[in-house]
């Protein structure tokens, strides 16, 4: 068979995905009509489970550019068991993550011993203000619906 | 059975007495909407849906329905935008240059036929005014790129200089077989030849010179691709490397007008192909019983103009489909191309032609 | 005849109008900032060239526009933190910025990670070479005005990134590397989807490969424009694909011994004797196709067992020096890390292949033309992060 040239191939290819695209659709997605799912494990935003934080603060101290921003008070809690002493427990008045500073990198959420960071694969929330990326730790409980399960792991994977 | 019909349509001309100056409203309102109209559709058609498709996406769709519409907004949003000029630039005439790239469009179009009596104007020297019309342009786009007085509008400009003028010589030599065997200048005798002729006896289909005349026609429809600076000859804007060349500082609706003109002018381009090579606004005579182009039907005047518009969006769509496919050339390797290529294509072409003439 | 003063005086004037043409006349170099914000240079990358008509005569690339200071920042960061850090620095193969930093630093606290996080990490590290290199294969097009192959790269880059989201979570900052092995183990299903994406990506290979390599015209514009002579690539110090287009037979992925499972997989290092621009394009060609071979490859043998070996919760690194380099997408990536026993690096110097690769610019470019400029540019594949760090 003779070499078809260069050109005429490359006219092909073009004329290919045209017709491609006519008889079974564009790959791309109309983005606010119909919208992809982003995977499980998607780094959207990172929401928080404010009953398990004790303000520990190691979230704070470890993220790259420091824009997570905890304030808190111990308190006494009711004790555990009928006559017993109340407990001391660390209560959060702020917790904000300011996400014009965030860099996704997950290391909060990592850190964090007692649970109470996830992450949400949720995407839409921006702001026309700068300022308003700030959210509160009320915004960021909200988010904690979005949380997906965990994904089951891929064969072989052991402890 | 064709010719039964049409001669069963009541013979009769309409012997309209248009007044003189409704005439002149009706030739403006025709030139407007045959620039604009095919400017439009092409970009529409072609720069918004043809591309994208062939991109695996969709294009506009958000401007009225499948993104009709999108041209419009464009347009709005150009218009709103601010008319700037840099600080060193030649103001007046740095203003001028989209317009007379523009009028070079609407002088072309003054000549072409779209029927046998829709035309603006019908002169026996029909297609030597049209290729010189078309230099007009060139002045425009020089203008561009030194009065912009920035160095990548100055490089654009002598390049698309060099390169407009390079082609126009091929696309002269290519229409020259054309007249040749045609016998004439006239836009409308040539478009009559190609219907009433034929091809070795056979004539149902009249004698489209893309067939007698298939490398004058490549040549002329590679010289075009050259004249609209579309890729892969297009060095004087190149994007990429001289932003826009000498568009970079046009802003807003002086953009707007740069840009209708671009495509307006691959219209006016494909008519004039079309009417030199595939037979214009008619179809072969024969299927009729025409004679001659004083029998054609006057309902032509109306049909004429759509078959116009299918043939030039076939041909703008071939022109477009090769600009969305390849790179671009050298300025160098364009030069290489059209001096030592095409020109002496033509050349034999011109001459065989003109030997094939005198034998048969 | 005797003049009159007015007549004397209007031929003074004439003749120094004539003085002052002469003098407009006489023809002088122009000089061209391509850059900093200029389509070719994908991003601010300044390039001074003084032209005569359309020939270079003299150019100089500019960086620095976007200095983000990663060497200065990663001294007053963790360890865990400096991954963060690092994989902004190409940002198109992020993942392949991770690995050669935490190699080092497995080297200097003398840990291995697993065999299975080995392998993962191949995997990682190939796909974001694919998605690296796709981008710059469509991107190739565009520099030289033929639109449609970057949308095919976008669009066929988009199935590598899923992948790469799927497993990290990030799509273009992974972050998923660790000092002892990995984050995480991959999702379920993730290793199937791959083998599905590996496969368009051959396919997308195909299709440049008709659309572009085989045009003629495009072949014209590349083959024999910027030719690279093997002691000059050596000279200065190119490294990747465009050491490999001159003709150097080195790649770090089989030249060396790293804790990384290459030798798993049959795959071949290109090289092509003549080092135009062309030759570099080829190269980055055939080498997306082995890096999808080399993942086909790999998926199939990734062993059962823990993605993380034993460290400490707190890293902190002993003290001494490691310098690891590994093969990155745009070439020859290393970390010197310098740790004085604390939780961050003393010190770490970086070094970016691209700030190499374009360093051979004032030399490639002298006596070709403006649109030589872009396609040489284009052919070298700088990324703008790479240069500037």
């Amino acid at each position: 068979m003779p070499k078809v040239p260069g050109l005429l191939k490359g006219l092909g290819v073009t004329a290919g995905i045209l017709g491609k695209t006519l008889k079974n659709g564009a790959d791309t997605v109309q983005y606010p009509h119909e919208k992809e799912a982003p995977p499980v494990r998607a780094r959207g935003v990172i929401a928080l489970h404010e009953d398990n934080c004790t303000a520990c603060m190691l979230c704070s101290r470890s993220c790259p550019d420091w824009c997570i921003y905890i304030e808190g008070h111990k308190q006494l809690a009711p004790p555990r068991r009928a006559g017993g002493k109340p407990r001391q427990v660390n209560h959060i008045d702020r917790f904000d993550i300011d996400y014009a500073l965030c860099m996704y990198c997950g290391i909060c959420v990592e850190v964090c011993p007692f649970d109470a960071l996830f992450w949400s694969p949720e995407y839409e929330y921006s702001e026309p203000k700068i300022a308003d990326l700030l959210h509160d730790k009320q915004k960021l409980g909200e988010w904690m619906e979005t949380v997906p399960e965990a994904p089951e792991l891929e064969v072989g994977a052991g402890k | 059975m064709l010719a039964q019909l049409a001669a069963e349509f009541p013979d009769w001309y309409p012997e309209w007495n248009i007044p003189y100056w409704l005439m002149s409203i009706l030739r403006v309102v025709g030139g407007l909407v045959a620039v604009l109209l095919p400017a439009g559709g092409i970009v529409y058609i072609f720069l918004f849906k043809m591309m994208s498709f062939m991109q695996s996406r969709l294009g506009p769709m958000e401007a009225g329905p499948y993104g009709s519409m999108q041209l419009l907004a464009e347009v709005g949003k150009w218009m709103q935008k601010e008319d700037l000029a840099p600080d060193n630039a030649d103001v007046r005439i740095y203003k001028m240059a989209p317009l007379i790239v523009l009028l070079s469009t609407f002088l072309l179009v003054v000549v072409v036929p779209f029927g046998p009596q829709a035309y603006f104007t019908n002169f026996e020297t029909g297609i030597f005014y049209a290729l010189a019309v078309a230099s007009v342009s060139v002045l425009g786009i020089l203008i561009a790129g030194w009065s912009s007085a920035n160095k990548y509008s100055l490089l654009g400009g002598l390049r698309a200089g060099g390169q407009l003028i390079a082609y126009e010589l091929p696309m002269v030599l290519a229409t020259l077989g054309v007249v040749i065997q045609a016998g004439s200048m006239n836009l409308n005798r040539i478009i009559e030849v190609q219907n009433t002729g034929e091809i070795f006896g056979i004539g149902w289909i009249g004698n489209p010179f893309v067939i007698t005349q298939f490398i004058g026609f490549l040549i002329f429809m590679i010289a075009v691709q050259a004249e609209l600076t579309q890729s892969p000859f297009d060095m004087p804007i190149a994007e990429s490397e001289l932003v826009s060349g000498y568009m970079t500082e046009y802003s807003g609706f002086r953009f707007l007008i740069f840009f209708i003109a671009e495509f307006a002018t691959a219209g006016v381009f494909g008519f004039i192909a079309s009417v030199l090579f595939l037979g214009g606004w008619g179809v072969p005579f024969t299927w009729f019983g025409w004679e001659g182009i004083s029998d054609v039907a006057w309902w032509m005047n109306f049909v004429g103009p759509l078959i116009m518009f299918t043939k030039m969006f076939a041909l703008v769509g071939v022109i477009m489909w090769v600009r969305f496919s390849y790179p671009r050339f050298r300025e160098d390797q364009l030069q290489t191309f059209a001096w030592k290529v095409l020109i002496p294509l033509a050349l034999a072409n011109t001459a065989a032609t003109a030997i094939l003439k005198v034998v048969f | 005849m005797t003049l009159t003063d007015r007549q004397q005086l209007s031929y003074i004037a004439s003749q120094a109008a004539d003085a002052r043409l002469n003098v407009e006349l006489e023809t002088e170099g122009m000089t061209l900032n391509i850059g900093p914000q200029h389509p070719a240079t994908h991003g601010t990358l300044r390039i001074i060239a003084r032209l005569d008509g359309e020939q270079v005569v003299w150019a100089e690339p500019v960086a620095g526009y976007m200095h983000r200071g990663y060497e200065k920042l990663t001294e007053v960061r963790t360890f865990p933190q400096v991954t963060s850090l690092v994989n902004r620095i190409d940002w198109l193969g992020s993942f392949a910025n991770e690995v050669p930093f935490i190699l080092a630093a497995e080297k200097l606290m003398e840990v291995e990670a697993p065999p299975r996080a080995q392998v993962i990490r191949t995997i990682l590290f190939e796909l974001s070479r694919i998605a690296n290199v796709s981008l710059f294969l469509g991107d190739l097009g565009v520099q030289m005005g033929a639109i449609t192959p970057v949308f095919l790269a976008f669009r066929d880059r988009e199935y590598i990134l899923n992948l790469i989201e799927g497993a990290t979570g990030g799509r273009f900052h992974p972050n998923f590397d660790r000092i002892g092995g990995l984050k995480d183990d991959l999702p379920k299903g993730w290793i199937q989807e791959t083998k599905g994406a590996v496969k368009k990506l051959e396919e997308f290979c195909d299709t440049i490969d008709d659309l572009l390599f085989g045009n003629e015209i495009f072949q014209s514009r590349m083959r024999g424009i910027g030719v690279i002579p093997a002691d000059i690539a050596k000279d200065y110090g190119l490294s990747g694909a465009n050491a490999r287009a001159s003709g150097i037979d080195w790649d770090l992925r089989r030249d060396q011994d790293l804790p990384l499972s290459y030798d798993l997989a049959d795959w071949k290092v290109w090289t092509h004797p003549d080092g135009d621009s062309w030759a570099r394009c080829w190269i980055r060609l055939q080498e997306t196709r082995e890096s999808c071979k080399i993942v086909g490859q790999l998926l199939d043998q990734i062993p059962a067992g823990p993605v993380m070996t034993k460290v400490p919760r707190i890293i902190k690194v002993p003290e001494g020096e490691a310098w690891v380099a590994t093969e990155n997408p745009l070439g020859e990536m290393g970390y010197y890390v310098v740790s004085k026993g604390d939780l961050g690096p003393f010190r770490v110097k970086i070094r970016s292949a691209s700030f190499n690769n374009i360093s051979i610019v004032p030399w490639a470019l002298k006596g070709v033309y403006v649109p030589d400029i872009i396609t040489i540019l284009a052919s070298l594949y700088f990324i703008l992060g790479d240069i500037d760090r």
